[in-house]
């Protein structure tokens, strides 16, 4: 074996070393975005519309979506049963908004109620609701917030300023796989009397992940 | 395509199993105990989707349950605490009652 060969890059590279925090990709990481976007395009896979089309389609989701599906549900029983069952549909159906036909992976919507609290996070990578809540904060792609929650998720919670008493109980969903997960929150007492556009003020990014609870 | 095998409530235990490329089952909850709380649809197997391979065959998925202090001995919170995370049948082993 010729041991003076060189590969030209790091030999130490750990297969399960976890992700960098950094939110900006590695120059070479971009790189290879660039390069494998361009050869895409040239080669008539996809173009560079398509691109564009994806891009727009993603920046067109923000929690404010979420916010109104929250305010909708906490409104009308039906839809709430609706968006339990099938939450693209039912989305789709209440709002006109495209949600269903495969962009997307399957949403499953979990509801806290009295005694359970719900947070989501994704061990293994950053799957987020994107079609409901857009990009995620940089915290959530972190090894500190994906490593720590589901091993100690009141800590966790605490740090948020979300602590909860010790007879309900927490529940952390690990996205590993096809699903997206998103919190659908209790609706907070002392809003008995306000309108759809109210509630959904009170709806932040961060109750949808289960990190806060909504505040009138 | 598969049907599912495991019913909700069902027992189950994760498999130790060697890691497979692209695995989309957490090292921490290899061999842990937990309960199937719901059948989650036939998916392509992303193990082989990520190698540009068709992923077949399709996988049954279930959102399977954990105690928070089967996972983690050290666990503080109460005792109530779970977790759900989402496993596919063929890194599920069903356990005798």
């Amino acid at each position: 074996m010729d041991h003076d060969h060189h590969h030209g890059h790091d030999h130490d590279h750990d297969p399960h070393a976890p992700a960098s925090d950094d939110p900006l990709p590695a120059p070479e990481d971009a790189a290879l975005e660039t390069a494998i976007r361009e050869l895409l395009i040239e080669k008539g896979v996809i173009t560079a519309e398509d691109v564009h089309r994806q891009i727009d389609v993603l920046d067109s989701r923000s929690p404010a979506l979420g916010a109104q599906v929250v305010a909708r549900a906490w409104m009308d029983p039906a839809f709430r049963g609706a968006l339990m069952e099938e939450p693209l549909a039912a989305i789709e159906a209440a709002f006109d908004v495209a949600m269903t036909g495969g962009a997307f992976p399957a949403l499953q919507v979990v509801a806290n109620e009295p005694g359970l609290h719900n947070v989501v996070v994704c061990t293994l990578c950053s799957c987020y609701p994107r079609v409901l809540l857009g990009v995620p904060p940089a915290w959530y792609k972190a090894a500190a917030y994906r490593s720590r929650v589901v091993r100690d998720p009141r800590g966790v919670l605490a740090e948020f300023g979300t602590v909860l008493p010790a007879d309900t109980e927490v529940r952390v969903h690990d996205s590993t796989a096809d699903l997206r997960y998103f919190v659908l929150p209790s609706r907070p007492p002392g809003t008995e009397e306000w309108n759809e556009t109210a509630l959904a003020a009170i709806v932040t990014r961060d109750c949808m992940i289960g990190t806060a609870l909504p505040r009138p | 395509m598969a049907p599912a095998r495991l019913a909700p409530g069902a027992a189950v235990r994760v498999r130790p199993g060697p890691p497979e490329p692209h695995c989309r089952t957490p090292f921490y909850l290899r061999g842990k105990a937990g309960v199937v709380e719901a059948f989650a649809g036939v998916h392509r197997d992303p193990s082989l989707l990520a190698y540009c391979r068709p992923g077949l065959p399709a996988r049954a998925l279930y959102r399977v349950r954990f105690r928070q202090r089967d996972l983690w001995p050290e666990y503080a919170g109460a005792a109530d605490d779970s977790l759900v995370a989402d496993i596919y049948e063929h890194w599920l082993d069903p356990v005798e009652g």
